[in-house]
């Protein structure tokens, strides 16, 4: 330990030494950049960036945001959701200078991001999850989030189409509402096509599981499955094994079409580069960013991945035309009558559940169609 | 005195050769060494917020190491820290939501005492099977800890989930009288104190007592210990419960100062880190104080390489891994450098 100090004590001399010279060229030259000037932001990602998944998602929006004018961008990945969190938005804050913060993994609101926020009055925090709640939450803090489903729906149409086994395999990480109403919105746009067809869900019980993912994937491809999708932190593992099992996939958070350049149907997407864009060209303006930004494939905060080889003519048209409905606020996924796959009815015949409804939030069923449990 | 300075200088020149090592490392991938020292030591070390930062990361890892570090002067290799250190953080939750509404007086220690008592269960039952049934206690608590996980994730998901705690799985959150905030003047939490107080505690009672004297005499011969008429077994169940109590508290002040409540993110590896701070502290409890504080250095400035050098996490993951495999092959250097000397003193009777 002796040593190590000793160590790093000389090499903090030494570039203390050349980084006084580079000081003193830096100020001797006309066109310094105004780097004070500069809008710092940092990303805190909860895995690798580069996981063709949620991540990457994030990140892909962070790389937008550097090719702005007037900001440096910071990133960390890895990250997880303990002190550990919020001691690297304070390491950004006090040794960076970061002043617009973007934590966005899920679990880093409650506590770790308020903590920081109630500290930091003068900062602003983004937040992915959409979890801000007037008069509980400061006023420094954002949340967003996107009804993701709605591409869910569109992909579960194309998959519905290119099934010829009319089964289709889904796995999940947790049976949360957010993923419940993914697998449901994927199970009903197939059924729109063939209400025949069945989606049969595999939970593996964590985010982050390759083996088990992989695992899941070979075991509903053994059941005769032959179309898949997940929602999982990263997707890479299921569509690989799709692809090299000769079946056909949609992918989910980032495109992962160059996995599976044959079986990739479609994939629903979150379009982060334009939400992070547009937030930071609001701080920018002087402007302060809503508190809450929620919407879907009309208000570009998701999007779809461009059809695969394999999406045929028919299954094209059909999606496109919903997603028109969509863009122009017209489609309503949750029409009743609907019934769970236990037989209770879930939406009474005439409700309407439109993208908005709280209601939906708290979705604790499976759909009809689904096989598969909640236990 | 020159055991003691020995002892010292091996994990130290461990350390510097595997920062030499580090250094080559990234500068093989085009980044100046000098930089990467010059930043880890500014985000770890370099100003009073970054000494707060290390501090706060290094509490827990004194408590997961010394889970390690007990069981070892016994001669036994526990790697179940984080599975007692889940199980903790559960069962502290579950009694400060259980005891809610009585003074925060009675209700901190009942939580403490309730992740104790859970971590001592876990790992003192790798004790007892080693002990009972003969079964390798490393690869016992490897596996309890993984069905600890699974508890804690069935029990957030299942019997103690908060209905409002929609996507994010968690017991209900926890009275904010029975949190413990941070330390005066400091923003690192009392989990320091504890993890401290601990160590040194558990350096006491190895270095100290009767009870530490015969369970390093087990770790230097069991059969020899049992020839003796020491209570091997006892010994063994007792360390590797006070051992599991160690980690389960980590997961009391993780639940207490951290979090808030119990879920899943209490799986944050903190035990697997543990393993790695008793090791290169060659299982001494006193040692394992530095050397956590350096690990949560090391953690400290991981954000800073990554942020300003653009390197990935896995550059820390590589450094940790490089001083764990030069620590190894330094203690077996000491030992093929010790032989010769070994020989020619004369064999005792």
């Amino acid at each position: 330990m002796v040593d190590r100090l000793r160590l790093s004590r000389r090499s903090v001399l030494g570039s203390m030494t050349a980084a006084g010279g580079l000081g003193v060229l830096g100020s001797a030259l006309p066109f310094a950049p105004a780097l004070a000037k500069d809008l710092t932001i940092g990303f805190i990602y909860v895995g690798p960036r580069d996981d063709f998944g949620y991540n990457q998602a994030h990140a892909e929006g962070a790389a937008a945001v550097r090719a702005m004018a007037g900001v440096k961008v910071l990133e960390e990945e890895k990250v997880p959701e303990t002190v550990d969190v919020e001691k690297t938005m304070e390491s950004m804050i006090s040794l960076d200078g970061a002043s617009l913060l973007f934590p966005t993994s899920f679990g880093y609101f409650d506590p770790h991001m308020l903590k920081v926020a109630k500290k930091h009055k003068d900062l602003v925090f983004l937040h992915c999850g959409g979890l801000w709640t007037k008069g509980k939450h400061p006023d420094n803090v954002g949340s967003y989030f996107g009804y993701i489903d709605e591409a869910q729906y569109l992909s579960g149409i194309v998959a519905g189409y290119a099934s010829k086994s009319k089964k289709l395999g889904f796995i999940a990480a947790k049976p949360i509402p957010q993923v419940l109403r993914n697998i449901n919105s994927f199970t009903l746009g197939a059924r729109s096509v063939d209400p025949t067809i069945t989606t049969s869900v595999i939970f593996t019980g964590d985010w982050s599981l390759p083996v088990k993912e992989a695992e899941a994937a070979n075991s509903l491809i053994g059941q005769g499955i032959d179309a898949l999708t997940c929602h999982v932190d990263s997707p890479k593992v299921v569509v690989e094994t799709a692809e090299k099992r000769g079946v056909f996939v949609t992918g989910y958070h980032a495109s992962q079409a160059k996995l599976a350049p044959n079986g990739y149907l479609t994939g629903a997407e979150w379009n982060w580069p334009k939400v992070y864009t547009d937030y930071v060209k609001m701080v920018q303006g002087g402007v302060k960013p809503p508190n809450l930004v929620r919407g879907g494939l009309k208000e570009g905060i998701v999007k779809t991945s461009p059809y695969g080889v394999a999406v045929s003519e028919k299954a094209r048209a059909h999606a496109d035309g919903v997603k028109g409905q969509f863009m122009a606020g017209g489609f309503v996924i949750y029409k009743g009558p609907l019934k769970d796959n236990k037989g209770n009815v879930v939406v009474a015949a005439g409700k309407e559940h439109g993208q908005t409804d709280i209601a939906l939030e708290s979705m604790n069923w499976l759909v009809e169609g689904v096989v598969g449990s909640l236990g | 005195m020159p055991s003691f300075l020995s002892s010292l200088a091996v994990p130290a020149a461990a350390l510097a050769a595997s920062l030499a090592l580090f250094g080559l490392f990234v500068a093989l991938v085009g980044v100046n060494p000098l930089d990467v020292y010059q930043l880890m030591y500014t985000g770890a070390f370099g100003s009073w917020f970054s000494w707060q930062n290390t501090l706060t990361r290094a509490a827990p890892l004194i408590l997961t190491a010394l889970c390690t570090a007990l069981p070892a002067q016994l001669g036994l290799v526990i790697i179940g820290g984080e599975g007692a250190l889940v199980l903790g953080g559960l069962a502290a939750a579950a009694v400060g939501l259980a005891l809610e509404g009585a003074s925060a007086l009675i209700v901190l220690p009942a939580m403490g005492l309730a992740g104790m008592a859970a971590g001592a269960l876990l790992i003192g039952a790798a004790g007892a099977l080693r002990h009972g049934r003969g079964v390798n206690e490393t690869i016992a608590s490897l596996l309890l800890s993984y069905i600890a996980v699974a508890v804690l994730n069935h029990m957030v998901e299942g019997p103690l989930k908060d209905p409002a705690s929609l996507n994010k799985p968690s017991t209900a959150p926890l009275a904010d009288d029975y949190t413990i905030g941070s330390l005066p003047g400091m923003d690192v939490h009392w989990g320091l104190v504890v993890g401290v107080v601990c160590a040194l505690a558990a350096w006491v009672l190895m270095r100290r007592t009767t009870f530490g004297f015969a369970a390093r005499m087990v770790g230097g011969n069991p059969r020899a210990a049992r020839m003796a008429g020491l209570p091997v077994g006892t010994l063994l169940i007792v360390t590797t419960a006070l051992a599991g109590a160690m980690a389960g508290l980590a997961g009391m002040v993780e639940v207490a100062a951290v979090h808030g409540r119990a879920n899943a993110s209490l799986i944050a590896g903190y035990g697997s880190t543990g393993i790695l701070v008793a090791f290169l502290a060659r299982q001494n409890p006193l040692a394992v104080i530095p050397v956590a504080i350096l690990f949560g250095g090391i953690g400290a400035s991981g954000g800073l390489l990554q942020r300003r050098l653009g390197l990935p996490d896995a550059s820390v993951l590589v450094l940790q891994g490089i001083i764990f495999v030069t620590l190894l092959a330094s203690e077996g250097l000491r030992g093929r450098l010790r032989l010769p000397r070994l020989a020619k003193q004369p064999q005792e009777a």
